[in-house]
């Protein structure tokens, strides 16, 4: 038994995740982030960046094709649909198997290499990926416009079954429960739950201090006569299952894959997922692909309409210039908006986001230490 | 201090009940609605989403400026616009069945999986009724499929490939842009006019579904009027450089090059190929020509003076003296200062399309609004005398053959319209394009 | 025949481009060991040097004509240039060669950006990991990127050569072949010139003068040549703003091929990371064979009789190649030990 055991803190911080993610719709509400698909994006993201960490925070490889297995695991999820069921269980069982299998490839080739060749080489296998999906491969993925499901499909395994889905388009349910809106958020939220207490066990294992170990010193370990890249490629592997799973989770709740999916810039945004909630935390990547997909989803949808009804408090001429200068960084500024904010958390917090609710965390302990302390002193 | 351990077992049963704690007041409450988003109170809300970042991002911005006169001009602001013009009135000027129009905005990049987010942000969130907007094939067809699936009508923007309104069509989805097939029927005979009927061709295609889409288009109207196709070339899109692509043209012995490319590519391949001295070039005795079948003339600014004589397509253009053009272009140059581009012009039509046939309907219901667009003949929004087909929900209406301006007035001159094909000539079978409508969706209550 | 031969010409000319995007980031990153993905956002930054210059060239003096209206109603403008009433025909010239003009503004710019870059925020970075070194140059290129759409839109911008640049170069009947079969737009061959005018400069500089002997000392050794009691920092600021204009003139001399927009830069980062990459860490010559390597091969991909044999082989040939040399060759062509590989 001792190996499913989690230690007091870890198990605070797991029913720490569990219950966020649980009362995420709640929870979000007030920040404009309370509906479905954003709490999907959460998750799903949030499985991602933790996959990836796995690989990056843990071992310091640098990966930039981790989007091809998400990609990956969104074709097999909707070839699992098309060909065998609307269930979403198989489909994303056999999108973490493919991506899995996709990452030991690719992993066993580009981990012959370390540093910034690593970090190409699994680039250029990615960009291949999605060069090839968008064009050549098009039988397979539908190409520009997304492989999508349609009528005919044969679905075998629930014409076996004898389900029937008549003239309307199929979505994916598990036995009944529809897998889009909020039951499709609990399916991935209860599914990234267990992949943040996987992640945990791993961070905690021997097999994760080896890996730890890599990053340290690889040379060292080398010397010792121990051979590290069975390590490096056994974390690779997990995490490029964990972004295949991600992959079959997107597919999941809205059964439509697309080649952008693979794109370097799709990579790209896991790494800074990761980075900027803190690489080598458990719970930073979370918070990173937290903070990206709001950003993206909410300071985007800002409009001229909504800055004035916001500074509707303010005498008109100040209004006016309110929005006008908020409105450079929302709507179509978003961009603008999260590049600084890069900036200004690499800079001011070396460990991404992570850094700062530690740093908070021990002044909040400090003052309220101070207090007690000043408390006890009074009372002595 | 002593470690709490809990096994696995354990763990999911609690992960389980707090679960369906959490989830049943929000899965299990039936919401009281008649239709996905049906407006309750005294507005009616519309998702607008347009690209904001990435290359489209000005043709994005044009889309807005169109939609949000369309929406002041729909609840009686401003000069009313093309509203004056329609021939349907069944507009009052008061909002939409009494309801006062307010709308959401969102990013789609011109990527599928973030326009699909966006408009999910808009349906799930901000109880849209109706999403609209695009500039890519892609996005088109994505969020055409999410709006089938949630019960909302989708009023396509600016989308040209065949799919949208063939292959992929919806229920709930309409488009009033044109296609590649029209586009091929209107250039065919104009071609063949310039450039006589014994001509070899060149095509280089963007290496994804809407270039094929146009290629074969092309391909099949030039080669009825007896052009040989030498070779179709495809190329990767956002090649940037096709210079690779444009030296075996030189030596190929063709007289004719097609640039099946959109937005920048078209851009940086007719700049390139006119740097190669193409548009001058001598060929089996005959001015070698280029023709470029999609015109954006946002985007020919960018190309400059390379695109001058070279012929396309468009859906419509700022310089047309029809009355509602006119009052377009007016309504819309008082308000931003320069004319409208062919992506704004749809936009506005598809809004105010979608307005009236709500208001003919008297509801927002998709199974109900759907049909009021079906078949619906108008007039008076600048494409002359129109048709949303019942059978794929593709308006059917003139085509503009263009040609890119050997002296232009002002930057924002850049083409003039050489033939006006009449609709007749562009009709094609709905079935030809092959997909399914299927029934309406009016999402679930 | 001629087909080869013009998809040589292609290839140099595409390798020269390649080369020189590649040469200012191999300076920062190979050397100085930034992962800096603000490159793109340097040579987007150059190609709009040549934007503005000709904004600012073509200023026009606007007089609205109450007579004439618009087709939305208000009074038309009149627009002249002012280069043009000031100047006559010398503003005119000076118009169609705003591009090679515009060269002379964009040296001090560019290099003046890259000071500020580098003293500002790389010098702070230099020590951390390589992961906050993309978080930060990143965040850097989305902000610059917003900045040039927020002040010139996303469209493209045309930028065209000067008109005796325009037409085409006969190479065939150089070779003694028939006129006309093997001919070569100009500014492409000046473009090439330019990047191997630029690449030899470099070179010379960093080979030649005492200020290169001691950059390429610090470069192999930093703290040794500290050590000696010599300024390695101001060197590797003045190193980074070599850099930054290397890349600002290769996005310059770009923009009569490519017309510039806002984005320009992303599409040519990932790139120009394969070409460093493939030309191995911390070498310059690497570098520059790896740009003439990728781009002819691209160019020869991508011929007709290549692609029908291998469909889409022109759309990934230079990941296929980087993969192949990365794997035969463990630092790709001339890397040096121990940079960057951990």
């Amino acid at each position: 038994m001792r190996t499913l055991t989690l230690s007091r803190n870890d198990l605070i911080l797991l029913a720490g995740y569990t219950l966020v993610v649980l009362g995420g719709p709640i929870i979000m509400a007030p920040l404009g982030a309370g509906y479905p698909d954003l709490l999907q994006k959460f998750v799903i993201f949030g499985i991602f960046a933790v996959g990836f960490n796995i690989l990056f925070g843990l071992t310091g490889y640098l990966s930039f094709g981790h989007a091809a297995f998400l990609g990956i695991g969104s074709y097999t999820a909707v070839w699992s649909f098309k060909l065998l069921t609307m269930n979403p269980l198989p489909a994303i069982v056999l999108a973490t198997l493919l991506g899995g299998l996709f990452a030991a490839v690719i992993g066993y080739i580009c981990l012959r290499r370390t540093g910034i060749y690593f970090s190409i080489l699994t680039l250029a296998f990615a960009q291949m990926s999605y060069n090839l999906a968008y064009s050549v491969l098009t039988p397979i993925t539908n190409g520009e416009t997304g492989l999508q499901l349609v009528q005919s499909d044969p679905r075998i395994l629930d014409a076996a079954a004898g389900r029937d889905y008549g003239a309307v388009l199929p979505s994916s349910d598990l036995f009944g429960i529809p897998m889009n809106g909020y039951p499709g958020f609990y399916f991935c939220g209860v599914v990234s739950i267990v992949c943040f207490y996987l992640a945990i066990r791993i961070f905690r294992s021997p097999f994760g201090l080896m890996l730890r170990a890599i990053k340290s010193n690889q040379n060292r370990l080398n010397y010792t006569g121990l051979n590290t890249q069975p390590y490096a490629l056994a974390a690779f592997v997990v995490s490029g299952m964990y972004a295949g799973l991600a992959g079959g989770l997107l597919a999941v709740v809205d059964p439509l894959a697309g080649a952008e999916r693979m794109q370097w810039t799709a990579s790209g945004e896991v790494v800074l997922m990761t980075i900027l909630g803190g690489a080598g935390t458990l719970l930073g990547p979370v918070i990173g692909a937290g903070v990206i997909k709001y950003f993206e989803n909410i300071f985007s949808a800002f409009n001229e309409g909504i800055l004035m009804a916001a500074f509707d408090f303010l005498p008109e001429p100040i209004q006016h210039l309110m929005v006008n200068v908020t409105s450079l960084f929302v709507g179509e500024g978003w961009h603008l908006t999260l590049g600084a904010l890069f900036m200004v958390i690499v800079i001011f917090l070396p460990g991404g986001l992570m850094e700062g609710f530690n740093r908070l965390s021990a002044l909040v302990a400090g003052i309220v230490r101070g207090r007690r302390d000043g408390a006890s002193a009074r009372g002595a | 201090m002593s470690k709490r351990k809990i096994g696995r077992r354990d763990m999911l049963k609690t992960t389980a009940v707090v679960g369906a704690g959490f989830a049943a007041p929000m899965v299990f409450v039936p919401r009281a609605y008649a239709y996905t988003n049906e407006p309750k109170g005294a507005t009616v809300t519309l998702g607008f989403n347009v690209p904001q970042t990435g290359a489209y991002a000005d043709e994005g911005a044009d889309e807005l400026r169109a939609y949000e006169l369309a929406a002041e001009h729909i609840n009686g602001e401003g000069d009313g616009g093309m509203l004056n013009t329609f021939s349907s009135k069944a507009l009052k000027g008061n909002g939409i069945n009494g309801k006062q129009v307010i709308y959401v905005t969102g990013d789609t990049q011109t990527k599928a999986d973030a326009a699909r987010a966006s408009a999910k942000r808009m349906i799930e969130k901000d109880g849209a009724v109706m999403i609209t907007g695009g500039s890519s094939s892609s996005t088109a067809i994505a969020v055409q499929g999410l709006c089938q699936e949630a019960g909302v009508i989708f009023m396509a923007g600016l989308t040209h490939s065949n799919d949208t309104t063939g292959k992929d069509k919806r229920a709930n989805g309409f488009r009033h842009f044109f296609n590649t097939e029209m586009s091929g029927a209107a250039l065919g005979p104009v071609l063949k006019n310039a450039f006589g009927s014994d001509r070899v061709a060149y095509h280089l295609t963007a290496d994804y579904t809407w270039g094929w889409s146009q290629e074969g288009s092309i391909k099949k109207y030039t080669e009825q009027l007896g052009w040989q196709t030498y070779e179709t070339v495809r190329t990767p899109l956002g090649a940037g450089d096709f210079s690779q692509y444009i030296t075996p043209v030189l030596t190929s012995g063709a007289d004719v090059l097609v640039l099946n490319h959109y937005g920048r590519d078209m851009v940086n391949s007719l700049t390139q190929a006119v740097q190669f001295g193409l548009r001058d070039k001598q060929v089996n005795g005959k001015d070698f020509a280029i023709v470029v079948p999609l015109y954006s003339r946002l985007m020919a600014q960018g190309a400059g003076e390379n695109v001058k004589g070279i012929f396309g397509s468009t859906n419509w253009h700022w310089s047309l003296q029809d009355e509602g053009s006119k009052a377009f272009v007016r309504s819309f140059g008082q308000k931003y200062g320069f004319p409208p581009s062919q992506a704004a012009h749809t936009c506005y039509c598809q809004a105010i399309l979608y307005a009236d046939a709500c208001e003919r309907a008297g509801t927002f219901r998709p199974s109900v609004v759907g049909p009021a667009l079906e078949g619906f003949k108008f007039d008076g929004l600048g494409n002359g005398p129109t048709e949303y087909r019942a059978s794929d929900h593709q308006c059917f209406k003139d085509v503009l053959v263009v040609k890119g301006k050997e002296a232009p007035t002002s930057k924002f001159d850049v083409l003039e319209v050489v033939e006006v094909t009449p609709r007749a000539q562009v009709e094609y079978p709905a079935e030809m394009l092959g997909g399914e409508l299927g029934p309406y969706n009016d999402g679930t209550a | 025949m001629d087909a080869i031969l013009l998809q040589i010409l292609n290839g140099l000319d595409k390798g020269g481009a390649y080369a020189l995007i590649a040469l200012g980031l191999t300076i920062t990153f190979g050397t100085l060991g930034v992962v800096n993905f603000a490159h793109g956002a340097l040579f987007m930054l150059g190609a709009f040097c040549a934007v503005s210059v000709k904004a600012l060239l073509s200023l026009e003096q606007v007089t609205e004509d109450a007579t004439q209206l618009t087709a939305w109603g208000t009074p038309l403008e009149v627009r002249v240039p002012y280069v043009e009433s000031w100047f006559g025909d010398f503003g005119t010239v000076l118009l169609d060669y705003s591009v090679p003009v515009s060269i002379l503004v964009a040296i001090p710019v560019m290099l003046l950006i890259g000071v500020v870059m580098e003293r500002g925020l790389i010098r702070f970075f230099y020590k951390r990991p390589h992961a906050d070194q993309i978080l930060v140059t990143f965040g850097l290129a989305i902000v610059l990127q917003e900045i040039v759409k927020g002040a010139f839109g996303a469209n493209p911008i045309p930028q065209p050569a000067p008109d005796v640049a325009k037409g085409m170069i006969d190479f065939g009947v150089a070779v003694g072949m028939d006129a006309g079969n093997v001919v070569y737009p100009m500014w492409r061959l000046v473009y090439f010139l330019f990047s191997v005018a630029v690449i030899a400069g470099v070179f010379a500089f960093l080979q030649f003068t005492t200020f290169g002997m001691v950059v390429r000392a610090g470069m192999a050794d930093r703290e040794t040549v500290g050590l000696l009691g010599i300024d390695v920092d101001r060197r590797f600021t003045i190193v980074f703003g070599i850099a930054a204009m290397v890349a600002g003139l290769a996005g310059l001399m770009y923009t009569p091929i490519l017309s510039p927009d806002y984005h320009m830069g992303m599409d040519f980062l990932v790139l120009s990371f394969v070409v460093v990459v493939v030309g191995g860490m911390g070498s310059l010559p690497g570098a520059v064979a790896a740009g003439f390597l990728l781009g002819i091969l691209q160019s020869f991909a991508s011929m007709n009789e290549v692609k029908s044999i291998l469909p889409g082989i022109d759309q990934i040939i230079i990941y296929l190649i980087a993969v192949i040399i990365l794997l035969v060759r463990p630092r790709g062509l001339m890397g040096r030990k121990g940079v960057m590989e951990h």
